[in-house]
């Protein structure tokens, strides 16, 4: 009866042995705008890459994953927690934006 | 030039006030976020749309707000809105030279309805108190979704507008009159005549705007800079002089529309000269066609 | 109930008070004490005229009658939605009505807001909403948007926000809600007389409204985020 638009979609992704980022203030790329997505960068205990995606396009989990390992094969990198709220941008701006964020580290992106 | 409306809020912040000055309160890091969103599907925003803190303007200590147009479309939610009376109130007590918001919202944020709308109430009796306090609040209009509902109420409650040519400021969208009284009474796909009612070249030459400028940060920079003594006390005498303005203004423009251009028209009836060409002229001539 | 209704229960009898069109403004006595009454009726769409023709009385009330308590009248469907007010400025018309009551305010003047009938957004955010406070009775409704129009600007449906309208505070438009949330001081229900006493003697100066929304729990967070602001580094 009620159409009350479903939630967000919440999906998590996790990486190991990737090269420890160090110390770094919080990084923040991108807006929360139709076709588009905000991106934070914080430093996190630990030698992992955790990713935490909310999205109000939900059924895309695999097209997610296969984002996030993308991202990962191209910026190995630990001890960082990457936070993401999509509004249905593209696997494009997503990866835009990942690689922006990354650039802005302090030591930029280790390869 | 750097386009100010092409400027995320936080790359205007990082633009336009002295390099490296801006000190944010409430990081996105800290995930105050809107508790009201996620229910109806929406994604949030780590800053729920507004950044704020302190910074510095040509060495001045000022207090900051940037809404993010593209979010919500700047939207004022009950977070949103508590930020921006957090930092209203603060002002108050540490006295900064002047309080800058960058305004661009469409007012009210319709999915948090009555949080909402209480916020931004608030939002004006907090920009109120900063100027009965004596502190000078400036609203810097150019973003592309320009400043509507609740918050063009709140500009004109501010001490100095600056406005670009791109900037709007007005009170309902083209859409809703569309919808409520029709395209006859008001084509929203008009931009041109959008940009009369409401634009900045029309609230500069009817005096709604205290600065026009070109869409470009340095540009609003400089003009910011200026407006830093604009302290206008609020007293009885300023405002039977705002009453008697608007009440003239009132009677220049008869209710029945006999099919010139209302934007047009008022403009002639206020003396200014080459009317009918003010939408082709840029904004240096346009600026200078105010009737001081 | 309809404005001379009410104003006969409160004051005893509607002498006094005027309807202009939409427009209400009078002057009466409360147990002793003159008021200004000033406000709108007929669901009144509120554009610049109506928006001025309420600030004329606050501006005289400041000048002729040095600290009378003023008391705002509310029923109105918002703000005049016409091309020929914007063009006039009507935001800015709205920012000066509030401003004259701001300064009533400031002046010692004790300025209430009654939503008695219905509220909207545009119609009230410059009248009862920066009163001292605004109270209401208790069938009136406050409303921030109509839904044809609320759906048209979200994109969520006529279908999905008219069931949130009746299950989520957030959106519902009955007074108590709004009390829950501070926007609404309280609900005047019963004897009118008394609650205009108390809202005389008792309403803040300050804007409490957070506050209210936090304590009473329809608001929880805003109050906490002010101080967050205040607090911070």
């Amino acid at each position: 009866m009620s159409d009350i638009p479903a939630g967000l979609e919440t999906l998590d992704f996790s990486f190991s042995g990737g090269r420890p980022v160090g110390a770094f203030s919080p990084v923040l790329v991108g807006v929360v705008g139709s076709g588009n997505l905000e991106v934070m960068l914080e430093a996190s205990a630990g030698d992992g890459c955790a990713v935490r995606v909310e999205t109000s396009a939900r059924g895309f989990g695999p097209i997610w994953q296969a984002v996030a390992d993308d991202f990962f094969a191209r910026h190995p990198i630990g001890g960082v927690r990457i936070s993401i709220n999509d509004m249905g941008a593209t696997p494009a701006v997503v990866s835009l934006r990942l690689d922006q964020a990354v650039a802005e580290l302090p030591q930029g992106a280790p390869s | 030039m750097i386009s100010f409306a092409e400027c995320s809020a936080r790359e205007r912040l990082a633009l336009l006030f002295d390099a490296g000055s801006f000190h944010e309160w409430i990081a996105p890091a800290e995930r105050l976020t809107s508790p009201h969103l996620a229910q109806l599907g929406v994604p949030s925003a780590f800053d729920d749309g507004v950044a704020i803190g302190r910074a510095r303007l040509d060495g001045h200590e000022v207090f900051v707000a940037a809404q993010e147009g593209e979010f919500m479309g700047g939207g004022v939610g009950e977070v949103h809105g508590a930020k921006l009376v957090g930092l209203l109130q603060r002002a108050v007590r540490d006295e900064p030279e002047a309080v800058v918001l960058l305004a661009e919202s469409g007012g009210v944020r319709l999915h948090e309805a009555n949080a909402g709308l209480i916020a931004v109430s608030e939002v004006m009796r907090a920009v109120l108190d900063v100027r009965a306090a004596g502190i000078p609040v400036l609203v810097l209009i150019g973003g592309a979704n320009g400043c509507f509902g609740g918050m063009g109420i709140v500009a004109r409650c501010a001490d100095f507008i600056v406005m670009s040519d791109v900037g709007r400021l007005a009170m309902s969208g083209p859409e809703v009159i569309e919808a409520s009284h029709g395209v006859e009474e008001y084509d929203s796909r008009d931009r041109a005549l959008v940009w009369r009612t409401s634009g900045g070249k029309h609230r500069w030459l009817i005096g709604d705007c205290d600065a026009l400028v070109e869409d470009d940060v340095s540009a609003f920079r400089a003009a910011a800079v200026a407006a830093l003594k604009a302290s206008r006390p609020v007293t009885l005498e300023s405002l039977e002089a705002e009453h008697a303005l608007l009440d003239a203004r009132l009677h220049m423009l008869p209710i029945e529309a006999d099919g010139t251009d209302q934007a047009t028209q008022l403009w002639r009836e206020l003396g200014i000269e080459q009317a009918d060409r003010v939408p082709d002229l840029d904004v240096d001539a346009v600026r200078a066609l105010r009737i001081a | 109930m309809n404005w001379n209704q009410l104003v006969t229960r409160l004051f005893g009898s509607a002498d006094g008070v005027h309807a202009a069109g939409d427009f209400l403004a009078g002057d009466v006595t409360f147990e002793g004490q003159p008021i200004t009454l000033v406000g709108t009726t007929n669901h009144a769409p509120i554009g610049v005229a109506l928006a001025l023709a309420q600030a004329r009385v606050v501006l005289d009330t400041i000048a002729r009658h040095p600290g009378r308590p003023i008391l705002l009248l509310i029923d109105t469907q918002g703000q005049q939605l016409r091309r020929r007010d914007e063009t006039l400025g009507i935001n800015r018309a709205m920012a000066h009505l509030g401003m004259c009551i701001d300064l009533a305010r400031r002046r010692g003047h004790p300025v209430v807001g009654l939503v008695y009938d219905q509220a909207l957004s545009g119609g009230f955010i410059t009248s009862g909403l920066i009163a001292d406070a605004c109270y209401a009775l208790p069938e009136a409704e406050i409303r921030v948007m109509r839904i044809p129009a609320m759906a048209r600007v979200t994109k969520l449906s006529e279908e999905v926000l008219t069931a949130l309208s009746e299950s989520n505070p957030v959106f519902a438009p009955g007074v108590r809600n709004y009390v829950a949330m501070g926007g609404v001081r309280a609900l005047w229900d019963g004897d009118l007389p008394a609650a205009l006493r108390d809202a005389l003697v008792h309403s803040p100066t300050t804007d409490e409204r957070a506050r209210d929304g936090a304590d009473r729990g329809g608001r929880r967070l805003a109050a906490a985020v002010v101080q967050r602001v205040l607090d911070a580094a």
